[in-house]
């Protein structure tokens, strides 16, 4: 029982050191030092402590959107299994849960960027729920992958199901899937080459314009929202790319923090080699994200 | 006794408009007395239909009918589970109209709205409680009727009269072919009698031809998607409360039809199951792509319904796989997924048609771009409007989530069935997935354009708060939405009971929806959701230090104008043009050209690709080609008479035996 207070603490702890090693990375691709690693986490608490800028425009759902994307993805976390552990909370459908809840979190961030009145978090509120219709279908693709191929409908047991695969041509279609659902993380989480979370033109943002008009304790919970995200996608990715076991549970949680890591260093570099797309080929990306998983579920049940 | 008040109920509701016919225009009282009578008969209605909910007794009463045998009214589960929401809406609608259409700014209309209103509501009980197919089919019309005279209430404006017409034509359509699955169902089983056929009573192709006339005046009824073509026009065309019961309850008729024909066929083949999926993917995946493109706030709404009827289709046909393949848990978690998205779907878009009447009542316009902004005068209405738009996009923790939750359940339990042919059936959870990510894109935009930033037209700054009488129903409906959302557990009881009323002494009767779907945990993890949020939003409330309030940042631009912000077309452009396919937007810019501009302007529309692109220039061409046929049609009665003289004489003159005739000629 000593899983769930640890599977929580890394849930609460370890998002923001992802962002900081993310960044060190194309820091140091770039030949520069860069910020320190804990950056993140001082920027966090800086701007908890700051005062708000509020826009006469914006009503209760201004402050509603921070306050249900981050519920929504802490409640995602615990949905989900960090490495051969169980999650906290298992029930049979869980997964349709899962999805749904990041479409409660869209419909509030998006709403609240457009209590704003402003066009540019307009803009970026319209993209972000266009992009979402792609990207939804090909998780579900991805589920389903997983739900026949292990027989169960619990992510728990889901996502565990690739272990007993993995090295056999069984695992082909699950190949697909993960690429599907790389792209899948990239998007959701506003990453290079859908995103690039450093750009200065607001014209061209996805997630950032969303929140230009939120600040001090707002921006804070967003950011840390977005964070927990990366967290809770790249852990479900990590069971299709590295579902490795040591069978001692003393080795295999400092296993899965060096695994999520390393696919932070993963997003860094690809961040650093690659430029972002231009907005109208976003969606043939995704199509293809889309197409990925759902010839993977073909793949399956042929 | 559920019976008795559900008869009680009846009388009430179908004399309720005529007091007031006796009563002047100008007096208050004929509404008065219409609306109290509709409360009185929805209240008995309502406790007759939980009496039969919970107690499930099929009761039935028999009284001769000339000519047709005895006829049958009687309550079972399934009827009982209807009615709830035609008394529920009968009621709540009649309230609402006391401020939306009060007699003393309506005069001219207010008495006809009572007297059709009360018509609708016993139609529809009368349809649900009969068991027989003369009084179904009596119960239908009084339906459709009283539906007509309310969508042409307004009928000074042609638009009105254009969507009345074309839903008349439509639902006599529907009607017709009642006509032959009744004629069919007589010849077939013997009675009108609307009892369970023994297995193997009937062949294969027998089953199939009453399916398929059912399916074809159901679904048109229904609104399934490439059928729905009545259904925008006659939803945007009605006062808002009509909208709202037409799309909330009217629709569900369709569905009530077919379920109930379906629970009396035995051993359905696969293909039924299987075209009522494709039929409901289609309708739920098209239907919210043409929502998308609307402008009108009602028609998206209405467009929506479609969306809607498509996801409870699904729910059906895959209950009916279940059927066919012997999946018991299949039939469970389709039904549960239908049924109860019957009940959800009234529930909110009731809330979301009545919403927009407050919208309409304080603007004057539907044109979601030429409001926005009205969450600062209207709190109320727009915080229903939200509950309505998250429980309609499927999202935990509202009511849409759960009966979704069903459906997909459902569609992953088939396909993780070993030995099974689910895994065709498993693409309908993407597909369901894809229908939900774009309902959040419309209700983003709805709700974003209409209530949040600022107003775009003087109409929409000078908006005020809804009376009580409107925002009353409002807020029962949405704590409907919030409580079957939180607590499911609550309806088990109640759909297991339906669920067995319609699959009869199966397996799948005996099997509770509590053992296949863990509701329980569901609804701890929905309170804790909202608990947390909550929670979370009073700490941001206080710790957040307001220190300036300004304009919007807008990127350092220092006079933003309402017309700046992000229009609802704007938003739903990219989605639009990946549909453009089958949406077919049309419209286009002037071009801007030369030093000084003559002032441009764009304009974009969507039309119906049904109804525009295929029935009314079809129409058209049949017109033309049989204008020589208008030589029999000079508008005198006396010439109709002879055509019917004549007719008859024809019919009759297969009566003369033509064969002994014959031989006896041949003979000499």
């Amino acid at each position: 029982m000593i899983e769930t207070p640890i599977h929580l603490l890394l849930l609460l702890l370890l998002p923001p050191l992802l962002l900081g090693v993310i960044n060190k990375t194309k820091a140091l691709a770039a030949g520069r030092i860069g910020a320190p690693w804990l950056q993140p986490y001082y920027d966090l608490i800086k701007l908890m402590r700051k005062g708000l800028v509020v826009s006469t425009t914006t009503t209760w759902v201004f402050f509603a959107g921070p306050a249900i994307t981050l519920s929504t993805v802490i409640l995602a976390g615990l949905l989900i299994p960090l490495g051969p552990f169980n999650a906290p909370i298992a029930f049979t459908g869980d997964l349709i849960l899962f999805a749904y809840l990041f479409g409660l979190a869209r419909f509030f961030t998006t709403a609240a960027a457009l209590d704003t009145g402003s066009a540019f978090e307009g803009m970026g509120a319209a993209r972000e729920v266009t992009f979402a219709c792609l990207s939804e279908p090909a998780l579900f693709f991805a589920l389903l992958v997983l739900a026949k191929k292990s027989g169960s409908l619990t992510l728990t047991n889901m996502l565990h199901g690739p272990v007993a695969v993995f090295p056999s041509p069984a695992a082909a279609p699950l190949v697909l899937v993960a690429i599907g659902l790389f792209i899948v993380l990239l998007a959701e989480t506003c990453r290079i080459p859908v995103d690039d979370p450093n750009t200065h033109l607001e014209l061209t943002m996805i997630h950032e314009v969303m929140v230009l008009d939120h600040s001090g304790p707002l921006l804070g919970v967003i950011q840390y929202a977005s964070a927990l995200k990366l967290f809770v996608l790249s852990a479900v990715l990590l069971h299709l790319l590295a579902p490795f076991r040591t069978g001692s549970a003393w080795l295999d949680w400092p296993l899965f923090v060096g695994e999520i890591l390393a696919l932070a260093i993963v997003i860094g570099i690809l961040e650093s080699i690659m430029a972002r797309l231009q907005m109208k080929r976003v969606p043939y990306l995704l199509t293809g994200a889309l197409l990925l998983c759902g010839s993977g579920f073909i793949l399956l049940v042929r | 006794m559920s019976l008795n008040l559900i008869i009680v109920a009846l009388l009430f509701t179908a004399v309720s408009g005529l007091p007031g016919l006796m009563l002047s225009r100008a007096s208050l009282w004929s509404q008065r007395i219409a609306v109290a009578c509709m409360c009185l008969g929805s209240l008995a209605g309502l406790i007759g239909a939980g009496l039969g909910l919970y107690n499930p007794m099929t009761t039935a009463v028999s009284f001769p009918w000339p000519a047709m045998g005895d006829s049958l009214i009687g309550v079972d589960a399934l009827s009982a589970f209807f009615l709830v929401p035609i008394f529920l809406m009968g009621g709540l609608g009649s309230i609402y109209g006391l401020g939306y259409w009060p007699q003393r700014r309506y005069p001219r209309t207010g008495k006809r709205l009572h007297v059709f209103w009360g018509g609708l509501v016993a139609g529809m009980a009368l349809l649900v409680i009969s068991k027989h197919a003369i009084a179904f089919l009596f119960g239908w019309e009084a339906m459709a009727l009283s539906a007509f005279f309310l969508v042409s209430l307004e009928d000074h404006r042609p638009e009105c009269r254009k969507a009345g017409l074309i839903y008349l034509m439509a639902t006599h359509i529907g009607t017709l072919t009642l006509f032959g699955l009744f004629v069919c169902w007589r010849w077939a089983t013997g009675s009108y009698g609307l009892h369970p056929v023994a297995n193997d009573a009937l062949s294969l192709s027998v089953m199939n031809g009453i399916f398929f006339l059912a399916l074809l005046a159901f679904s048109l009824k229904a609104g399934v998607m490439p059928i729905h073509f009545w259904l925008p026009g006659a939803h945007t065309q009605a006062p808002s409360h009509v909208s709202a019961i037409l799309s909330g309850v009217v629709l569900k008729m369709g569905i009530y039809g077919l379920l109930r024909i379906l629970s009396l066929l035995p051993n359905p083949p696969a293909t039924w199951g299987g075209l009522l999926l494709v039929l409901g993917a289609v309708s739920g995946l098209f239907g919210v792509v043409f929502a998308l493109g609307q402008h009108d706030l009602k028609r998206l709404l209405a467009y929506h319904s479609v969306e809607n009827i498509g996801i409870i289709l699904m729910g059906m046909g895959l209950a009916m796989l279940g059927r066919s393949f012997n999946h018991p848990e299949w039939v469970v978690l389709g039904m549960a997924g239908c049924l109860l998205h019957v009940w959800n779907h009234s529930f909110f878009k009731s809330l979301l048609f009545f919403g927009a009447g407050s919208v309409v009542h304080a603007t004057g316009t539907r044109q979601i771009d030429r409001l926005g902004g009205l969450a600062k005068p209207m709190p109320w209405t727009a915080a229903m409007f939200l509950v309505g738009a998250v429980a309609i996009c499927g999202l935990p923790p509202l009511n849409g989530f759960i009966s979704e939750w069903f459906v997909f359940l459902g569609f992953l339990r088939a396909g993780t069935t070993i030995g099974t042919s689910g895994s065709a059936v498993m693409i309908g959870a993407p597909i369901l997935a894809m229908i939900g990510a774009l309902a959040v894109a419309c209700f983003v935009k709805v709700y974003g354009a209409v209530f949040l930033g600022t107003a775009r037209t003087s109409g929409a700054a000078h908006a005020h708060e809804a009376p009580f009488s409107m925002r009353g129903p409002m807020l029962f409906l949405a704590a409907a939405c919030a409580v079957i959302g939180l607590a499911p557990v609550l309806l088990s009881p109640i759909l297991d009971a339906v669920i067995a009323n319609f699959s009869g002494a199966t397996e799948a009767s005996r099997l509770s929806l509590t053992s296949v779907a863990p509701l329980k945990i569901i609804s701890a993890i929905s309170i804790w959701l909202l608990v947390c949020i909550l929670a979370l939003w009073l700490f941001l409330y206080l710790i957040g230090r307001v220190r300036h309030r300004g304009l919007t940042w807008d990127c350092g631009y220092a006079q933003p104008t309402s017309r700046m912000q992000y229009t609802a077309s704007s938003f739903a452009q990219m989605i639009v043009s990946m549909f453009s396919w089958i949406l077919r937007p049309r419209g286009g810019q002037q071009q801007v050209s030369g030093a000084f501009p003559k002032p441009a302007g764009m304009h974009t529309h969507v039309d119906d690709v049904v109804l525009d692109r295929v029935i009314v220039p079809g129409f058209h061409d049949l017109e033309q080609r049989f204008g020589w046929f208008r030589r029999f049609q000079q508008g005198l009665t006396q010439n109709y008479m002879l055509y019917i003289l004549i007719t008859v004489i024809l019919m009759l003159s297969t009566l003369i035996p033509f064969k002994e005739i014959f031989a006896f000629l041949i003979a000499r």
